[in-house]
């Protein structure tokens, strides 16, 4: 630890000077760093090891999206949630830490399937999804809702009265609506295909930009 | 408000510090076994985990028994040509100084690398380190004092404060 200029003041500028202690073997023994690779290393390998003894109750990543940068969570039993950014990405972690189970750990290769989907459909090679879902976080008619929508086509749309409509209860618009806006799985499940009668938008979950970049997506392709 | 972080929140928080607990403890070239079989074990009790609790404490106490493990069957593995490590250590090429750190570090006792890390690496108070070595508070203190003197006693670059250079 010998330093060049121990032995004399330099007159100015930033160099070292030496009134400067050396760092006493405890703050040496609590200041060594890990790199982040070495330590990105050591997660992966806890991914690993998590998943082989069954203890990725829910595994998430992230994937970058024309409309941002999505955060996919899933359990064992599939895609259990998409979120926006503007959802607030570790909101929406804490949330299925209570809802699901704490043992959440960020482990992208549960969600390789997922990714690549989502990549094929804003790249216009894919119309359909082929994921097992896990509808957990939602529950009674907002399910029925969302389970619905998966059956409105590539490219189409369909009003929130025809949905409530088709989900037999043709009253339910407003229900309809908040189905749509409480949707666990935008995107995937395509809320986004539910507009207005009069053909305006509506709302939606990620903004009504983004319901326009996957309308206009899936209209062009 | 006690709701429990995801475990990914805890990884994050607190790899470095369970890191640098695992070198002292088991030194550098086992502390990457150490370090996932920690947090693999922490996983997998998490959710039993008091939400109020000092989750800093609770994985130094795990890390303690996962160090303890590791060191056992690395004398299980006996021969020195059986020790081909299947994955290099995660501090790369250390400097020479942190070498003779950690030369350093492995001249201690094992009581005493374990009170230093808990109480200096950690930041435990001593009641706690006791309750994780199983004596009274003030033999972690001593065992940890002792290891340190021991400590600036023979690192080179600890000289300091008023030593000649």
């Amino acid at each position: 630890m010998n330093r060049p200029n121990s032995s004399h003041r330099v007159p100015r500028g930033s160099q070292r000077l030496d009134d400067e202690v050396e760092p006493d073997v405890t703050v040496l023994l609590a200041s060594t760093t890990t790199g982040d690779e070495a330590l990105e290393r050591l997660h992966r390998r806890l991914e690993t090891a998590a998943a082989r003894e069954g203890l990725l109750d829910v595994a998430y990543t992230t994937v970058d999206t024309p409309v941002g940068s999505l955060l996919l969570a899933a359990t064992d039993r599939g895609l259990v949630r998409v979120a926006y950014v503007t959802e607030d990405h570790d909101r929406i972690l804490e949330g299925l830490a209570d809802k699901i189970s704490p043992r959440v750990l960020r482990a992208p290769r549960r969600l390789d399937v997922a990714a690549r989907e989502i990549d094929e459909y804003f790249a216009g090679q894919r119309k359909h999804f082929d994921l097992p879902l896990d509808f957990s976080l939602s529950s009674g008619f907002r399910q029925v809702v969302q389970r619905h929508l998966s059956e409105i086509a590539y490219g189409h749309t369909e009003s929130y009265k025809d949905v409530a409509a088709v989900v037999g209860n043709p009253k339910a618009v407003r229900a309809v609506g908040s189905a749509c806006a409480t949707n666990p799985l935008p995107v995937v499940v395509p809320c986004h295909r539910v507009v207005r009668t009069d053909g305006t938008l509506g709302g939606y979950v990620g903004g009504l930009s983004a319901k326009a970049t996957l309308l206009n997506l899936e209209s062009a392709a | 408000m006690d709701r429990k972080q995801p475990f990914e929140s805890v990884v994050t928080a607190h790899s470095q510090t369970v890191m640098r607990v695992c070198r002292v403890v088991v030194g550098v070239h086992d502390a990457d076994d150490a370090w996932a079989e920690t947090f693999l074990a922490a996983l997998r009790s998490y959710p039993d985990l008091p939400a109020d609790a000092n989750v800093e404490a609770w994985l130094v106490t795990i890390a303690h028994r996962k160090a303890i493990d590791v060191l056992r069957s690395r004398r299980r593995r006996a021969l020195p040509v059986d020790e081909v490590p299947d994955q290099t250590s995660s501090m790369g090429i250390p400097g020479a100084e942190d070498q003779a750190l950690w030369d350093a570090v492995k001249t201690l006792s094992s009581k005493q690398r374990q009170a230093v890390a808990y109480h200096y690496v950690a930041g435990l108070p001593y009641a706690e380190v006791a309750l994780i070595l199983g004596g009274t508070t003030d033999a972690a203190r001593r065992a940890a004092a002792d290891g340190i003197a021991r400590l600036r006693s023979i690192y080179p670059g600890a000289t300091a404060k008023g030593g000649t250079r």
